[in-house]
């Protein structure tokens, strides 16, 4: 498998960041191409004209976007360290809490990020209650794959950093040790692996860029009529 | 070895009959549960407590909700009739386009349906942007798997048959042959496949519980 490999993304992503731990966990070499997402390269525009976004892997000159899909292509093109695990009914479990992962906790964390007042007590609620469902699948596990870190692992790998930043940013604690014991340990050990460390971007570029987020959504509802 | 499979599902759902499609192509024998989703079965709620909802495939008494994840189930468990290709990267295609399919044309095209009035034209518009995106990916293809249907196809089930239906109910119709020939192509080749046909609810039942759904939405205004 020659092919040269390239990821068109931006650092502070963790959508992005997940694909760079997958390509690092198989040994996989590749190039890395910085993009400005207020000013979009014809590159990306190219290899990713439906959603227009980023993460974008290159395998030669074959775009795939979308890093969930992009998890997967890796995992079967190559083999060393499989993500997903080999029983059928146990892939179907990961993709199942992924796509949960992804829809719930994601989409629920985002939205209490954005709100305010007894909105933002409500979206909290909700996120917090899709934690809880990761907790029960996590529980007496050292990893969401089991003995080693696999699929969903990577797919809730934004928790132990960007949720850390996000409840800084604006002043709220989800991921509370107390309610979601066995989640916090696995977030706390996560971190601290050295192949996952070394992607992750520096905490102040993160807590910069979402205080900026923050304060254009902000004016943006401001706007609203 | 006695296999047991069985899924619960609802007979107008296109979620469920896309599950029924590809067991039907695979030949796995299997028992239909019809759950009532004004009232939910206890069996539905132990099987799917995450989301309540149908579909859910039962393998041996295991249970797998979330119809994208159990199509990719049934391909991996039974081997006859694949649904995905077999190269990393048809894969991988294959998977964004049904993702696709799911999360951005299932809402526009509900959407464009069952709006308001004052939002409608915004609402097709965007349905008509995620209708032309499909017909520039099928291209001169006789269906998104190539030459016979796979996954995208069996995603593609509401496009193919549900719009229609609803669109009539409503008066809104979305897959014009002049502007989507290459999709209303497909479409026509789509329900002519037995595997299909055999799997679709019938036209009169869906537009009359559409119907309903209409009449009742307007008495409660």
């Amino acid at each position: 498998m020659g092919e040269e490999v390239k990821v068109i993304g931006f650092s502070l992503s963790s959508f992005c960041v997940r694909v760079e731990w997958a390509l690092k966990l198989k040994g996989v070499e590749y190039e890395y191409i910085k993009e400005d997402l207020r000013n979009k390269s014809p590159m990306l525009l190219k290899y990713n004209p439906v959603h227009k976004k980023v993460p974008v892997l290159l395998h030669g000159d074959k775009p795939i976007p979308e890093s969930l899909v992009i998890l997967e292509y890796i995992d079967e093109t190559w083999k060393d360290n499989p993500l997903l695990p080999e029983d059928p009914y146990e892939r179907a479990m990961a993709r199942f809490w992924a796509k949960y992962a992804e829809e719930k906790c994601v989409f629920g964390t985002w939205e209490a990020f954005k709100a305010e007042g007894e909105e933002r007590e409500k979206a909290m609620e909700s996120a917090l209650e899709s934690f809880a469902f990761l907790e029960k699948a996590i529980k007496g596990k050292k990893f969401f794959g089991g003995e080693k870190m696999g699929f969903l692992d990577l797919v809730v790998g934004w928790i132990p950093h960007w949720l850390s930043v996000l409840e800084e940013v604006r002043g709220m604690k989800m991921l509370d040790a107390e309610r979601f014991p066995s989640l916090h340990e696995w977030a706390v050990n996560f971190i601290q692996i050295p192949l996952i460390k070394e992607c992750i971007p520096p905490r102040d570029d993160l807590v910069n860029h979402l205080h900026a987020t923050f304060s254009h959504l902000r004016s943006l509802s401001a706007n609203k009529p | 070895m006695a296999e047991e499979v069985k899924l619960i599902g609802m007979w107008g759902s296109p979620f469920s009959r896309r599950v029924e499609i590809a067991l039907k192509l695979k030949g796995v024998q299997y028992d239909y549960i019809e759950d009532d989703l004004t009232n939910k079965s206890p069996l539905l709620l132990k099987s799917n407590p995450v989301h309540k909802k149908v579909p859910v495939l039962l393998h041996n008494g295991k249970p797998i909700a979330e119809s994208l994840v159990i199509l990719e189930y049934i391909d991996e468990t039974w081997k006859a009739n694949p649904i995905l290709p077999q190269h990393p990267y048809d894969r991988a295609m294959a998977r964004f386009w049904a993702k696709y399919i799911d999360e951005k044309c299932m809402l526009a095209l509900w959407n464009a349906c069952w709006c308001e009035k004052k939002d409608r034209e915004k609402a097709v518009e965007e349905a008509k942007v995620c209708l032309k995106t499909l017909e520039n990916e099928l291209k001169d293809k006789k269906f998104f798997g190539g030459e016979s249907i796979g996954l995208v196809d069996i995603a593609a089930n509401f496009i193919g048959f549900w719009v229609g239906v609803i669109g009539e109910v409503v008066g809104v119709e979305l897959l014009t042959i002049d502007k989507f020939p290459i999709l209303c192509k497909w479409r026509d080749e789509y329900l002519g496949c037995s595997v299909i046909k055999e799997n679709l609810p019938s036209k009169e039942k869906l537009g009359a519980y559409f119907r309903t759904r209409v009449e009742s939405a307007s008495q409660s205004k």
